[in-house]
């Protein structure tokens, strides 16, 4: 359904590991509307470095523990 | 959807609206007169202004019924545009200037061609039609199929 991009993310399973936050608290956390938290956690939407970060900070981890860029050769980094 | 979104459907379906209205009206007499006598300015300024209205009032409508119905669901939907919605509208921007850039040679060489004033405006509001289009139409793919 959505364009695959090379960005993966553990939002969804942070979010219910946070007192199964929804998504309408971490759009409001991070300033941003619910339909970007879902394009992202879909993978239909590479967010910005700030704003990577900003999702990070939420959540409290590191940002490499919120997000995995899938290199060339196939492998996660 | 996001407002974003919502905005871009209906300024499509304004266009739709105003423009199909316009070609069913004007072109249509094309059968039964010369160009130069087809009083075809009015009817494309009442177009112009028909479609920018429509898409004005239908955003309006879409932000209260979002507004409204967030309210009565209980949440709260954050602000209006973000960063995604700014870059996909500026992808969607682009897109859009492109085409029109490349659109308007047609009437440029209609005009150079001597052409009369009835082709080359119509061109000219087909080609800022399009282009408007297609800059709605990428957006809406941008928010459908991911960017």
């Amino acid at each position: 359904m959505g364009k695959p991009t090379k960005v993966s993310n553990q939002i969804r399973r942070l979010r219910f590991e946070h007192g199964e936050m929804t998504q309408a608290e971490l759009a409001q956390r991070i300033g941003v509307t619910r339909q970007t938290i879902i394009a992202i956690e879909q993978g239909r939407y590479s967010p910005s470095l700030e704003m990577a970060f900003q999702i990070a900070n939420a959540f409290d981890v590191t940002l490499d523990e919120v997000f995995r860029y899938e290199s060339a050769e196939g492998g996660t980094r | 959807m996001s407002n974003e979104e919502k905005g871009q459907w209906v300024y499509l379906v304004a266009f739709g609206v105003a423009y199909g209205a316009y070609f069913v009206i004007t072109l249509g007499q094309l059968g039964q007169a010369a160009p130069a006598d087809i009083d075809y300015v009015p009817t494309m300024l009442w177009s112009i202004g028909i479609g920018i209205a429509l898409a004005i009032v239908g955003r309006i409508v879409v932000e209260i019924v979002s507004r409204v119905s967030g309210e009565i669901e209980g949440h709260d939907e954050g602000p209006v545009a973000d960063v995604r919605d700014r870059d996909i509208g500026r992808f969607g921007e682009y897109v859009a200037g492109t085409v029109l850039g490349v659109g308007m040679v047609v009437p440029f060489v209609l005009t150079l061609a001597e052409f009369d004033y009835f082709w080359i405006a119509n061109a000219m509001y087909l080609v800022f039609g399009v282009s408007a289009a297609v800059g709605a139409v990428v957006k809406v793919v941008a928010y459908r199929r991911g960017f």
